[in-house]
C-alpha cells in the first residue's frame, strides 16, 4: 500500500558507516577515551575509590597531591579528593543521562506534534517561549523550593529547561520532512498520521535527536554543576563536583588543589562529551564533515 | 555594423591563448580546460557555446582569476596586452569591475539581499573612480536608466528582494558595466529568467555595446541568444574549442559534428536519432585526461575513423576553424 | 512592519501574562507558611491573623492575584516579608548592577567571539581555525564558576591583578567599577563567546561561498570588503539569533557569577528570596527577569530587520 513512498524513501545514513567514520577521526577516540574512563571510575567507584568519599579524617586534613594514599590530596575534613571525584562523576553522569531522558520524552512527541499538525504548534510555541522565558535557575530554584534539593529534582528541572531546543529541533526537522516528495507520497497513499509520524518522520528526525541529546549531556552536567554549587542540589555529605567546588571556595587559598581538581575532572568529562556530539554530527552529516 | 567581426585584426581587447585549467580534488587532478585559445575584437561579441560541463564557464572565471585556490590555470590570458595569468592579486582587483567585469546566470542569488541595489551599484564606483557617496548615487541612477530601469531614482533604495528577476539581472548589468569595462563576460546571462524577459535583457546588451562599444564573452548553451546577440562564436566540448566561426558561418555551414549535433541538424538521412540523443543526454562530457591522445568527441561521433581514437586533432587555421579529422562538408539543413 | 510588529507585541504579552500566572501559583506551591515565618516566636493565633490581613494572605487567591497585577502595573511591588523595604527599590538598586555586568559580558563575547569565528572560517584549514575552534570546545566545556573560582584564586588573590570582590556603582567611580566587573563579565562570557565563535565560523563559511560573494569578488572589493562586509553582514543574521536565545543561559549565568565575586545584583536577590521565601520578592523578580527577557527578544527581533532587510517588508505585504 505505502508502495510510492517506501521506494523513494531516502535510504537512512548508515550507521555502520557513521561508526567508522567516528572511529577514523582521532580527536573523536581520543573524546571516547576520555569518556570511558570516566563511565568506568564512575560506575566501578564504590570498589576503585581508594578511600570512602565521606570518612573525615580530620588529622590527615589539607594534605597536599601526592601525599601517601592521597593522590590528589584531601579537603578541610581529609576526606580524600580523588575519591570523592570518582563519586562526583557518579553524580554529573547521573543527572546528565536524566536530564536528557526527560527532555525526549517530553520534548520529541511535543516536537513532533507541534511540527505536523499546524492547528497546535501555535499552542506548543507559546509553551517553548514561557518555559525559554523562565531562566534555568529560577526554574530549578522554584523547584528545589516546592520539592526540596535533591539531585533527582536537579535533573528535572534542567531536563525542563532543555525540552525547548528538543521541540524546536524535532519541530523543524517534522516540518522539513514533511514537504518531503516520500512523506507526501504516504499522506497522499492515505497513511495514518501515526504511520506516517512513526514510519517515516521520526526515523529520519532521529539523527539530529542524537546530536541534539549529545549536546544535552554536557550542557546539563555543566548545570547539575551550577545547581550544586549553589547547594540546590545533591545534598551533602554525598559528593558532587558542584558541592566540592563550593566547599573548596572557602579555603581554596589553603588549599587549591581541591578547587582545582574538580573543575578539571568536570571539564575533562563535557569536554570529552563535546568532542564526541561533535565528531557524531560531523559524521551522521555529510555537508559538515566537508568543512 | 561598424566594428570589425573580424577575430584576425589587430584591434584585440583580449587574447585568450592556450589556456589550461586542472582542479585539485579527492580523487586527485582533473583537467577541466585544455589549450583554450581565442581573441576578442574591440566591441565584439563572442558566444562561448557548449554543453553543461565542457569548461565554458571555468574559462570565463579564469580570466580574472576568479576561481577557487583548487584550480591551477596555465597559459595566457593578455588584457590590451596585460598579462592576467600568474598576475598578482591587487592587480587582478583593480582588473575586475573596473576592465573585466561579469554577469551571472542568476541574479537572485548574485546579489547580496542585505545592501540595496544602489549601495551594490555605487560600491564599484566608489572602489575603482574613488568617486564620493553623492557622485555615485548619481551615478547609479544613471547607469538604472541605461539597462531600462523605469523610475531608478526610486529604485535605487529598493533591495534586490524587491525586485523582479529580469530587474534584477538588470541591475547585475548596470554594477558589471559602471566603470565602462573593456570586456563583460556574461555567463548564461538569460538562462535563469523567463522567456519574455530574456529579449529585454539582450535588447539591454545590444544596447550597452552599440552605445559603449563593450566586447562581450557570452557564455552560454541557448543558440537562440547566439543567433541574436553574437558576431563570432567558439563552441566548446570537453574542455576544448572544437570549432570557431562568425555567427552566420556557423550556423549556414557547421563543420565539426558535434556543432551540427548541438545545431540539432542533421547532416544526412537516418543518422536522426543519433543527433538528437547527442543533445538530449547532458552530463556525457567525458573526463578529460582520460583520452589525452584522441579526439574527446570520438566515442559520441557517427564519422569517426580510426584517427579519432589515435590521435587528437587541432584546430585548423583561416576564419572557420575546425577540429575535427572528418569535418562535415556537406551543405546542412538548418 | 507594523502588522508583524504587532503580531510579535502580542505573543510576547501572551507569553508574559502566561508567566506571571505560572510565578504567582508557583510561589504559593512552596511549602511553609510565609505568616508563621514572619510571626517568628510570636505565634498565637491573634497576631498570626494580624500579619495575614497586613499583607493580604487571608483574601482568595484571585484576589491577591489581581492586587498582584494591579499594583505591578503601577510600579507597585509590594513590600519584602522579610524587611518590610519595598521590593521595587530592592530591584532598583539590584538590577544596574546585572544589568552592566550581562552587557560588558556580551560586549565581551561578541567581539571575541565574532572575531574567532571570521578568522577560523577565512583562514579554514589552517592552525588559526583549529585554535579558534579547540578555544570553542573548551569554552563550552569549562564549567564557568569554577573559571570564576580559578582566576580569583590565581589573578585576583595570588597576582593581585584584579579585586576578588566587591562592586563600586559606575558613576562613583567608573575606573573602578570597570576593574571590579571586567573578570566577572570576562568569565561569564566565556561560554557565550564559544557559541558565538561556532555560530559565526558556520555562517560565514555558508556567507562565503554564496554566489554573492564572487560577484563581490568580481567587482575587484577588496578582501576587507568582501568578507567584513557582504559575507559578515549576512552571517550576523543567524548570529543574533544564537544570542537571543543564549539570554537565558546568560541571566542564570550572571546569577552564579554575581555570588562568585559577591556582587550586589539580580542573581543575589533571586537566590536569597527563594532561600527566604518571600513571596513579593521571588514574584517581582521572575516577573522582572520574564519581562527582561521578552522585551529583549523583541528588541532582538527588531535587529534583524536592521541586518536583514528581507523581514521589514514581509510585515509590509
Amino acid at each position: 500500500m505505502m508502495a510510492v513512498a517506501e521506494a523513494i524513501a531516502p535510504p537512512r545514513s548508515n550507521s555502520r558507516r557513521v561508526v567508522r567514520r567516528v572511529f577514523r577521526n582521532p580527536l573523536a577516540l581520543t573524546g571516547l577515551a576520555v569518556l570511558a574512563i570516566g563511565v568506568v571510575l564512575a560506575v566501578f567507584a564504590n570498589w576503585l575509590a581508594p578511600h570512602d568519599p565521606t570518612q573525615t579524617h580530620l588529622s590527615n586534613a589539607f594534605a597536599p597531591p601526592g601525599t601517601a594514599g592521597y593522590l590528589l590530596g584531601t579537603d578541610d575534613l581529609g576526606r580524600d579528593v580523588l575519591s570523592r571525584i570518582m563519586f562526583g562523576l557518579r553524580a554529573s553522569l547521573h543527572v546528565g543521562l536524566l536530564a536528557v531522558a526527560f527532555s525526549l520524552v517530553i520534548g520529541v512527541p511535543l516536537g513532533l506534534i507541534a511540527g505536523y499538525f499546524r492547528t497546535v504548534d501555535a499552542l506548543i510555541s507559546r509553551f517553548t517561549d514561557l518555559v525559554l522565558a523562565f531562566p534555568f535557575l529560577i526554574l530549578a530554584v522554584g523547584l528545589a523550593a516546592i520539592r526540596g534539593a535533591s539531585l533527582g529534582n536537579a535533573a528535572i528541572a534542567i531536563g525542563i529547561a532543555q525540552i525547548p531546543g528538543m521541540i524546536r529541533i524535532v519541530r523543524s526537522e517534522t516540518l522539513r520532512l514533511k514537504s518531503l516528495d516520500f512523506v507526501a507520497a504516504a499522506i497522499v497513499e492515505g497513511a495514518s498520521d501515526a504511520w506516517v509520524l512513526g514510519r517515516h518522520i521520526l526515523p529520519n528526525a532521529g539523527s539530529a535527536v542524537i546530536v541534539q541529546a549529545t549536546v544535552g549531556i554536557p550542557a546539563a552536567i555543566l548545570g547539575e554543576a551550577v545547581l550544586s554549587f549553589l547547594g540546590l542540589g545533591i545534598q551533602p555529605p554525598a559528593p558532587s563536583l558542584g558541592t566540592m567546588l563550593a566547599d573548596a571556595q572557602q579555603f581554596a587559598s589553603r588549599a587549591p588543589w581541591a578547587a582545582v581538581m574538580p573543575g578539571v575532572a568536570i571539564m575533562l568529562l563535557t569536554l570529552a562529551f563535546n568532542i564526541v556530539g561533535d565528531s557524531l554530527r560531523d559524521a551522521l552529516d555529510p555537508k559538515a564533515s566537508r568543512r | 555594423m561598424t566594428v570589425s567581426t573580424n577575430g584576425s585584426t589587430n584591434g584585440q581587447v583580449l587574447a585568450v591563448k592556450d589556456l589550461s585549467v586542472t582542479f585539485r580534488t579527492e580523487d586527485g587532478r582533473v583537467s577541466a580546460v585544455d589549450n583554450v585559445s581565442f581573441d576578442v575584437a574591440d566591441g565584439e561579441v563572442l558566444a562561448v557555446v557548449g554543453e553543461s560541463g565542457c569548461g565554458k564557464s571555468v574559462t570565463a572565471m579564469s580570466i580574472a582569476g576568479l576561481l577557487p585556490r583548487t584550480a591551477t590555470v596555465g597559459g595566457s590570458v593578455r588584457l590590451d596586452g596585460t598579462e592576467l595569468i600568474g598576475a598578482d592579486k591587487r592587480t587582478l582587483r583593480s582588473i575586475r569591475g573596473r576592465e573585466v567585469a561579469y554577469i551571472f546566470q542568476e541574479p537572485t542569488t548574485s546579489l547580496n539581499p542585505v545592501f540595496t541595489v544602489g549601495h551594490q551599484i555605487s560600491e564599484v564606483l566608489r572602489t575603482h573612480i574613488g568617486l564620493n557617496r553623492q557622485a555615485a548615487e548619481a551615478r547609479a541612477i544613471e547607469l538604472l536608466k541605461l539597462v531600462g530601469i523605469p523610475s531608478a531614482e526610486r529604485r535605487i533604495s529598493d533591495y534586490p528582494h524587491q525586485l523582479s528577476g529580469g530587474m534584477r539581472q538588470r541591475v547585475m548589468i548596470a554594477m558589471a558595466v559602471a566603470c565602462d569595462p573593456k570586456v563583460l563576460i556574461a555567463d548564461e546571462p538569460t538562462t535563469a529568467l523567463d522567456v519574455t524577459i530574456q529579449a529585454g535583457i539582450l535588447d539591454v546588451l545590444r544596447g550597452l555595446r552599440e552605445r559603449l562599444g563593450t566586447s562581450i564573452v557570452l557564455i552560454t548553451h541557448d543558440l537562440g541568444v547566439v543567433a541574436d546577440l553574437a558576431d563570432r562564436v567558439a563552441v566548446m566540448y570537453a574542455g576544448r574549442v572544437v570549432e570557431t566561426a562568425e555567427v552566420h558561418e556557423i550556423f549556414a555551414r557547421p563543420q565539426h559534428p558535434y556543432t551540427v549535433g548541438l545545431l540539432g541538424a542533421s547532416p544526412a538521412a537516418g543518422r536522426h536519432a543519433e543527433t538528437h540523443r547527442l543533445s538530449e543526454i547532458p552530463g556525457l562530457v567525458p573526463v578529460l585526461s582520460e583520452q589525452p591522445d584522441a579526439c574527446t568527441f570520438a566515442d559520441r561521433c557517427s564519422r569517426a575513423g580510426e584517427t579519432c581514437t589515435t590521435s587528437q586533432p587541432e584546430l585548423t587555421a583561416g576564419v572557420h576553424r575546425v577540429a575535427c579529422w572528418h569535418p562535415v562538408r556537406e551543405a546542412v539543413e538548418v | 512592519m507594523r502588522r508583524y510588529l504587532l503580531n510579535r507585541l502580542w505573543q510576547s504579552l501572551v507569553t508574559l501574562v502566561l508567566a506571571t500566572i505560572v510565578v504567582f501559583v508557583g510561589v504559593r506551591a512552596l511549602p511553609g507558611d510565609p505568616a508563621l515565618a514572619l510571626a517568628g516566636e510570636d505565634r498565637d493565633p491573634e497576631s498570626l491573623r494580624a500579619i495575614r490581613q497586613q499583607y493580604g494572605l487571608d483574601q482568595s487567591w484571585l484576589v491577591q492575584f489581581w492586587q498582584f497585577v494591579s499594583h505591578a502595573a503601577r510600579g507597585d511591588l509590594g513590600q519584602s516579608i522579610r524587611t518590610g523595604a519595598p521590593v521595587r527599590s530592592m530591584i532598583l538598586s539590584a538590577l544596574p548592577v546585572t544589568i552592566e555586568l550581562s552587557v560588558l559580558a556580551i560586549l565581551i563575547a561578541g567581539v571575541i567571539g565574532v572575531g574567532a569565528g571570521v578568522v577560523a572560517a577565512v583562514r579554514r584549514g589552517g592552525p588559526a581555525e583549529w585554535a579558534a575552534n579547540a578555544l570553542a570546545l573548551l569554552g563550552l566545556s569549562v564549567p564557568h564558576f569554577w573559571l570564576g573560582l580559578m582566576a580569583i584564586l590565581y589573578l585576583s588573590v595570588a597576582l593581585g591583578l584584579f579585586p576578588a570582590s566587591g562592586f563600586v556603582p559606575f558613576f562613583t567611580n567608573p575606573v573602578d567599577n570597570l576593574h571590579h566587573l571586567i573578570l566577572p563579565a570576562l568569565i561569564l562570557g566565556t561560554g557565550l563567546a564559544a557559541v558565538i565563535m561556532r555560530q559565526t565560523r558556520s555562517s560565514m563559511l555558508d556567507a562565503l561561498s554564496a554566489d554573492y560573494i564572487r560577484t563581490a569578488e568580481a567587482k575587484g572589493l577588496p578582501p576587507k570588503a568582501v568578507i567584513g562586509k557582504h559575507a559578515l553582514r549576512n552571517s550576523l543574521i543567524v548570529v543574533v539569533t544564537i544570542v537571543g536565545l543564549q539570554l537565558g543561559a546568560l541571566i542564570s549565568g550572571a546569577v552564579v557569577t554575581e555570588r562568585i565575586f559577591a556582587l550586589p545584583g539580580f542573581g543575589k536577590l533571586t537566590v536569597d528570596a527563594v532561600f527566604q521565601r518571600d513571596y513579593p520578592v521571588i514574584q517581582a523578580v521572575v516577573l522582572v527577569t520574564a519581562t527582561a527577557y521578552i522585551v529583549i527578544n523583541l528588541l532582538v527581533d527588531l535587529l534583524y530587520s536592521v541586518i536583514d532587510p528581507r523581514i521589514r517588508v514581509r510585515g509590509e505585504a
